[in-house]
């Protein structure tokens, strides 16, 4: 009886664990337009918040960072699709700016590559 | 008595007895005129603003307020939140005398005092105040004097940037969880092995008992301090329904204490052999990853280095001359146009030409070569190299971002932040990674709990615990990112700058390299070297009819002409109907003579007979001499040859890419003798002559159609297709010209030794990050199965999960200690 269960827990888990780690919808989040910039105020914290981002194509975007923790695994966040880099010091405001010009999704991470975003550029 | 100063307010930088309002210009950075117009209204809308005037063609705001009712931290925050960048310094000073936290408001509050101050941070760990300040309203000095005035000391040491601040402060805070852990895992294992320990072996179960459970909460500090940044770090992560290294940890350990807990507070739901409780995993694992982190902070701060040192590179301050006296300024301060005095021995502060005197100079720090260069008037010289003989004057051509130092370093640091293709596994792999891993260890719970040996429980729990911890997605993570860093440091430090990974990793496979002639493989000034001439012309009137017609044309092999009359003092007149004859020559009108110069083509164009002349412009074509015909009315008047110098090194480089297998091809305008000519000197058998400048883009695509990987190496300047064409792109820059923008390589020493430099770095960078990446992957696709029990059916396998925290927090320390091998790579 007992391994039933465990074995009925278990499954359960697993599904739940593909589900929500590997299937779930992100919130997008627009970029304010104020004359013509494109704009986001990103917090860093263990993630990016928020870390859709959706962006007209064709208008600059900047991108602020603040990251709100000390641990260096954030300490940097890479665009690799525009080759560009940026080092984050803890507690302090780093603008990213981007001209997206292509539509498409790019993604956006820390160094490592753990920690990640998804910029969406329509 | 004296009368006591008035201090100025601490938020506005005006003292209080002034009354009324202020004027004030900010410098601001606009891109459009419409941005003047919102900037404008935003700033007049603030209280206590009368006026407001935005300039965009002076890129200043001239501001009208009233100090008391607002400040110009304020003024600069609109601008800012406006989305406009203040064009404010930043620096940071070290200060030497503080003790306290009180010390730190009192230097603050100086500092803010001083007009012009915008912000003032100063930070006690580090000794050192951060401050950002408008140049036109105060000085660096007025900030030190200022700090002086409340009693302290500025030191003329550097400031630690605060990053390295941080990541010192974080290694620290490490260390200190580390230690925690330590000394709480000592009892905690004693208890938890009492078979091993006299006494403790005599114990009855429930002393024992007893002893657990003050085990139990001896581990909570070592969960809640030692272990707080994975289980905080697991919230935020879970938070953006991701899952990282620190899920990992959190859960494993969690797991562990949990059960622990509940089996010795209430053993009877656990069958009698299930009744041990694993305690000791919980502080030993989290004791052994945080070292792990502590060791794996310390390892990559050397990965960084080389960036470090260019920045220290930089001067900081520069002796000027300003209404016609010697002024000691902050870098910061220096404009275009100043001149600027150096003495031997110091540092050259910007990029600029010598305008008096003469000296050596030592580049070596930026362009990795040993000799130093000899400086003379209407010279360039980079700022951050060192003077060395003679004291002399220059006058500022570069300054700020703009020097090539300033654009070196952000080269590197954007190089350093970029990705290689090659990464992309290991970041689509780390992308599912710890997800997957939970599975597996949820997973091996219940095969253990179903069908393993008793007992059961204990087996499946050490099972899962242990997959949890061994995973380690940071090697994964780590693996390129930190070669890269430190192959792209290591290039800089030997004067090559390379743009991006990916670079990297092309220039790491090639097999062929195209070398311009000119100016790559020759140093690219040609001089005049012989004038024969047919009969009845002489050699002064060829000279001068040639000089003539060349006297407004740029081209080197021009300049080459003008050269070589004005070494024979002939003067020459003005050309009338100049007229440039693609792939042929020129022709135009000198004293009422029709001049043609050119090649054979052109002669036989114009229908002038140069048979004659034949013989001696192939033996000088022979001698890797560049003939060219003229005419005069019509009729061959005689040859002219000119000859542009190989580079010292050009025979020696060669050999040494000829060594690592590269095949080296010569491209060149020049007539196909005088290029084979200069090939068969230099040691290179394929030679591609004649090809015009706009056409080497397509003979770089021919050589990649055979299926080779190729390198085009020029001077950057009409060779932009081709370098952009090319799989690398290698431009030969010459002093403060850097970023050459379609390179992907960059030479900043005029030598071609730098392109086997730059292959071996790559060859070597990539076969580290190779090594860390298969390292990395071996070592998670090996031992998770192994934790989760794969080897036990059959050999009784399994890993204990103290000794799966010892390999995980080994493996990623061991990842960035192999990357830092390279830093003692020889390079030449």
């Amino acid at each position: 009886m007992d391994k039933v269960i465990v074995t009925a827990a278990g499954i359960f888990t697993i599904a739940w664990i593909i589900r929500f780690f590997l299937f779930s919808k992100k919130e997008a989040f627009k970029a304010s337009v104020s004359s013509g910039v494109q704009e986001v105020m990103i917090k860093v914290k263990g993630g990016y918040d928020p870390d859709l981002i959706v962006a007209k194509a064709g208008k600059p975007l900047r991108l602020r960072f603040t990251r709100e923790e000390e641990s260096s695994c954030t300490e940097m966040v890479v665009f690799g699709a525009f080759n560009k880099s940026a080092k984050l010091p803890p507690y302090e405001e780093v603008t990213v700016e981007l001209l997206p010009e292509k539509p498409g999704e790019y993604e956006f991470s820390c160094q490592m590559g753990m920690i990640r975003g998804k910029l969406v550029v329509e | 008595m004296m009368k006591k100063r008035v201090a100025p307010s601490a938020t506005t930088g005006v003292s209080k007895d002034h009354k009324g309002e202020v004027r004030i210009e900010l410098p601001v950075i606009m891109t459009c005129s419409t941005c003047s117009i919102t900037l404008d209204r935003s700033l007049r809308a603030l209280d206590g603003v009368s006026e407001a005037n935005v300039n965009y063609a002076l890129q200043k705001a001239f501001v009208t307020y009233d100090p008391a009712r607002i400040t110009i931290a304020r003024l600069v925050k609109t601008i800012r939140d406006a989305g406009y960048e203040v064009g404010a310094e930043k620096v940071s000073l070290k200060i030497t005398g503080m003790t306290c936290a009180s010390c730190v408001t009192k230097i603050e509050d100086a500092l803010k005092a001083c007009p012009g101050v915008i912000r003032a941070d100063v930070n006690l760990g580090s000794s050192s105040a951060n401050i950002e300040y408008l140049p036109s309203m105060t000085d660096m000095e007025s900030l030190g004097k200022s700090i002086e005035s409340v009693g302290y000391k500025v030191s003329a040491e550097d400031a630690p940037s605060k990053e390295e601040d941080a990541k010192l402060r974080e290694y620290r805070t490490l260390f200190r969880k580390f230690i925690v852990a330590a000394v709480i895992s000592l009892p905690v294992v004693v208890v938890s092995y009492p078979q091993f320990f006299p006494l403790l072996r005599d114990m009855d179960m429930n002393t024992l008992r007893l002893l657990w459970i003050g085990a139990s909460v001896l581990t909570i500090p070592a969960l809640v301090y030692s272990g707080s940044s994975f289980f905080k770090g697991a919230v935020a992560a879970f938070r953006h329904r991701s899952a990282d290294m620190n899920t990992l940890i959190a859960l494993g350990t969690g797991m562990a204490w949990l059960f622990s807990t509940v089996v010795v507070l209430f053993p009877d739901i656990f069958p009698e052999n299930a009744r041990e409780p694993y305690f000791d995993v919980v502080s030993v694992v989290i004791g052994l990853v945080v070292l792990g982190q502590a060791l794996e902070l310390r390892a990559k701060g050397r990965t960084s280095e080389a960036i470090k040192k260019l920045m220290g590179l930089q001067a900081k301050t520069a002796r000027v001359i300003r209404e016609g006296k010697e002024l000691d300024i902050p870098i910061e301060e220096v404009l275009v146009g100043d001149v600027i005095i150096v003495r031997p021995g110091e540092k050259i502060p910007v990029d600029g030409e010598l305008v008096e005197g003469h000296s050596s100079v030592d580049e070596s720090m930026l362009t990795g070569e040993p000799l130093p260069a000899e400086k003379k008037e209407g010279d360039e010289v980079i700022g951050g190299t060192i003077n060395k003989t003679g004291a002399f004057k220059f006058k500022a051509t570069k300054v700020g971002k703009d020097t090539a130092l300033a654009q070196i370093i952000k080269m590197v640091q954007d190089a350093q932040g970029s990705k290689a293709p090659i990464q992309k596994l290991a970041d689509t792999v780390s992308g599912y990674f710890v997800p997957v891993v939970m599975v597996i260890a949820v997973a091996s719970f219940v095969l253990w709990y179903d069908v393993g040996p008793e007992p059961r429980i204990i087996m499946a729990l050490l099972a899962s615990v242990t997959t949890l911890i061994v995973a380690c997605p940071c090697a994964l993570g780590l693996a390129t990112p930190t070669s890269l860093m430190i192959g792209v440091g290591k290039a800089a430090e030997n004067g090559i700058l390379i743009r991006n990974g990916e670079a990297i990793q092309v220039a790491s496979a090639l097999d062929t390299v195209v070398l311009d002639k000119t100016g790559t493989i020759t140093i690219g000034r040609p001089t005049l070297t012989d004038v024969i001439n047919s009969e009845g012309f002489n050699e002064e009137e060829i000279i001068g009819y040639a000089a003539s017609l060349e006297k407004n044309s740029e081209h080197p092999l021009a300049e080459a002409i003008l050269e070589g009359a004005k070494s024979r003092s002939i003067a020459p007149s003005d050309p009338k109907d100049f007229k440039a004859i693609p792939g042929h020559g020129v022709e135009g009108i000198v004293d009422g003579h029709k001049i043609d110069l050119g090649n054979r083509k052109l002669m036989d164009m114009i229908g002038a007979d140069s048979g004659a002349l034949m013989e001696n412009s192939d033996r000088l074509a022979g001698e890797g001499k560049t003939p060219m015909f003229i005419s005069i009315d019509g009729k061959a008047a005689g040859v002219i040859a000119v000859s542009d110098p190989l580079k010292e090194d050009s025979i020696e480089a060669i050999q040494k890419l000829k060594g690592l297998g590269v095949e080296v091809v010569m491209i060149s305008g020049d007539n196909k003798r005088t290029a084979e000519a200069i090939a068969k000197k230099v040691g290179i058998e394929r030679v591609l002559a004649e090809v015009l400048p706009e056409d080497k883009a397509r003979e770089v695509k021919k050589l990649q159609m055979e299926g080779r990987k190729v390198a085009f190496v020029g001077d950057g300047i009409n060779d932009a297709p081709a370098l952009a064409r090319a799989d690398v792109g290698m431009a030969i820059g010459t002093g403060t010209d850097v970023a050459i923008e379609a390179s992907d390589i960059t030479l900043i020493k005029g030598s071609l030794l730098g392109i086997a430099a730059a292959f071996n770095i790559s060859k070597s960078t990539m076969k580290n990050v190779k090594e860390n990446l298969f390292g990395a992957f071996f070592y998670n696709t090996a031992l998770i199965p192994v934790a989760a029990g794969i080897l036990y059916p059959v050999w009784g396998i399994t890993i204990n999960p103290i000794l799966a925290g010892a390999a995980m927090a080994l493996s990623s320390v061991t990842v960035v200690s192999n990357a830092n091998r390279l830093r003692f790579l020889k390079v030449r």
